[in-house]
């Protein structure tokens, strides 16, 4: 039997760059959807705004996990070929994107009013109104919010080692098979998660400080 | 390429889809109400304790809320069987989803006892009640209602989060699903049917905890506002 060597903490250290990359693919992508998402939630034609809730209600009301074996076998019923990381990346961006627009929604509307009412009297079409006037006030208000929802991301990410894709928690597990030492090796395994998401928590509580006295 | 969609398992499988809901609820319904527990215990203590013990309530709660659901449910079904403590699948997952949970009722419900007003505080002294009874009789259901929506769209989380204690063969909805899928090979089909069930599930959860805070917040009822 094996035991639990440096060779394990390193396997183990590198296969954490698999969970940050994945989380920066979810990021990016449920970025982009999230923003979207948000735009169209507060948009003025009624149709946008309804597809938006109804997107965001069922994917918030359904496990990441449903979501990751659907992509997964959704993915190879339209002919692709199953890639693991594909499907983990897709369904994040689906769960993420959902949970970032209701966030961001909040955000855009938390703009007083009154910055509508003055860029409109400027003369601003919607645009420029958006560009120029609501989202930079938008990103102030939804910087520490954001920043406390890429601690779910990190965490979520781990769901992807149940389809397989060999990241941090399925590192974890493979050490595990081959040393039995489940108590160590995932004590190592979470406290890699948490040297990920603590900064992260940490810096999302200093931002909302700082940001709620600038105001 | 065209696929066909394929429901026919449902005409026989649809029983064992309602039993897999009925295991989820069960499952979630007991570590919510324990989570629930703990989690106000500790955030009594983490307000009102002392420094030993509001410190030691802040690393717990730091520690599960930064690090995977799934990882936990790991340490204690695989790891603590290897240090010879054999709990069965379903009591493990009701383990990690408690103490998990917690840790989240725990933060939600510290800011609701913080929130209370110092005059309450001030009243309840005046009238000669010991700290126990002020904190029972006047801060606990006050805070509870300020924080309400928080804490039932946390619980909301957990039933769904549930779905990952599968991994290790507890027996709830995706378990389930993972049976008929394996049988059926209709795996897009039957995972379909799944995130329709939870989503019923999560709306059902919701409502439920809506009639629940309507009997609960007497004051909210009666004046329709809250504290």
């Amino acid at each position: 039997m094996n035991q639990f060597t440096s060779v394990h903490v390193i396997y183990l250290l590198e296969a954490a760059r698999w969970t940050l990359l994945l989380s920066l693919i979810a990021l990016l992508g449920g970025g982009i959807l999230g923003l979207a998402l948000a735009l169209a939630r507060v948009s003025r034609l009624p149709v946008l705004r309804v597809m938006a809730i109804a997107y965001i209600q069922i994917v918030q009301g359904t496990p990441l996990l449903v979501l990751l074996f659907l992509s997964y076998f959704g993915l190879s019923l339209a002919g692709y070929r199953l890639d693991p990381l594909v499907a983990a990346g897709l369904s994040l961006t689906f769960y993420v994107g959902a949970f970032l627009g209701e966030i961001w929604r909040g955000c855009i509307e938390a703009v007083p009013r009154t910055q509508w009412e003055a860029s409109d009297c400027l003369g601003l079409n919607r645009f420029q109104q958006y560009t120029h006037v609501i989202l930079p006030q938008a990103v102030r208000i939804a910087t520490a919010p954001t920043v406390g929802f890429m601690v779910q991301v990190v965490k979520n990410t781990s769901l992807a080692s149940i389809i397989g894709f060999v990241e941090l928690t399925r590192a974890g597990q493979i050490v595990n098979n081959s040393t039995f030492q489940p108590f160590l090796v995932f004590l190592f395994v979470g406290a890699i998660y948490f040297a990920i998401c603590y900064p992260l928590s940490v810096a999302s509580r200093v931002l909302e400080r700082k940001l709620h006295v600038a105001r | 390429m065209t696929y066909k969609f394929d429901f026919s398992f449902l005409a026989e499988r649809w029983p064992a889809f309602l039993e897999g809901a009925w295991l989820t609820i069960q499952l979630t319904v007991v570590s919510i109400a324990l989570g629930f527990v703990l989690g106000t215990l500790c955030a009594v203590l983490r307000v009102y304790g002392g420094g030993v013990v509001r410190r030691l309530i802040g690393g717990y709660v730091e520690t599960i809320r930064n690090t995977p659901l799934l990882v936990q449910i790991f340490l204690v079904y695989f790891g603590l069987a290897s240090l010879g403590l054999k709990l069965g699948a379903e009591l493990s997952a009701i383990i990690a989803l408690v103490i998990n949970v917690g840790a989240y009722t725990t933060e939600i419900m510290r800011a609701g006892i913080e929130a209370t007003g110092k005059t309450q505080l001030e009243a309840a002294d005046c009238l000669g009640l010991s700290r126990v009874q002020t904190i029972l009789h006047i801060v606990l259901l006050p805070a509870m209602e300020r924080v309400y929506p928080a804490l039932s769209s946390q619980f909301v989380l957990l039933m769904l989060a549930s779905s990952v204690t599968s991994q290790i063969s507890a027996e709830e909805l995706t378990a389930v699903a993972n049976v008929i899928q394996s049988d059926t090979y209709r795996s897009f089909e039957v995972y379909l049917v799944v995130a329709v069930v939870y989503l019923t599930l999560s709306f059902l959860y919701r409502f439920g905890f809506w009639l629940i805070g309507r009997v609960l917040f007497v004051r909210r009822r009666r004046i329709g506002a809250a504290i």
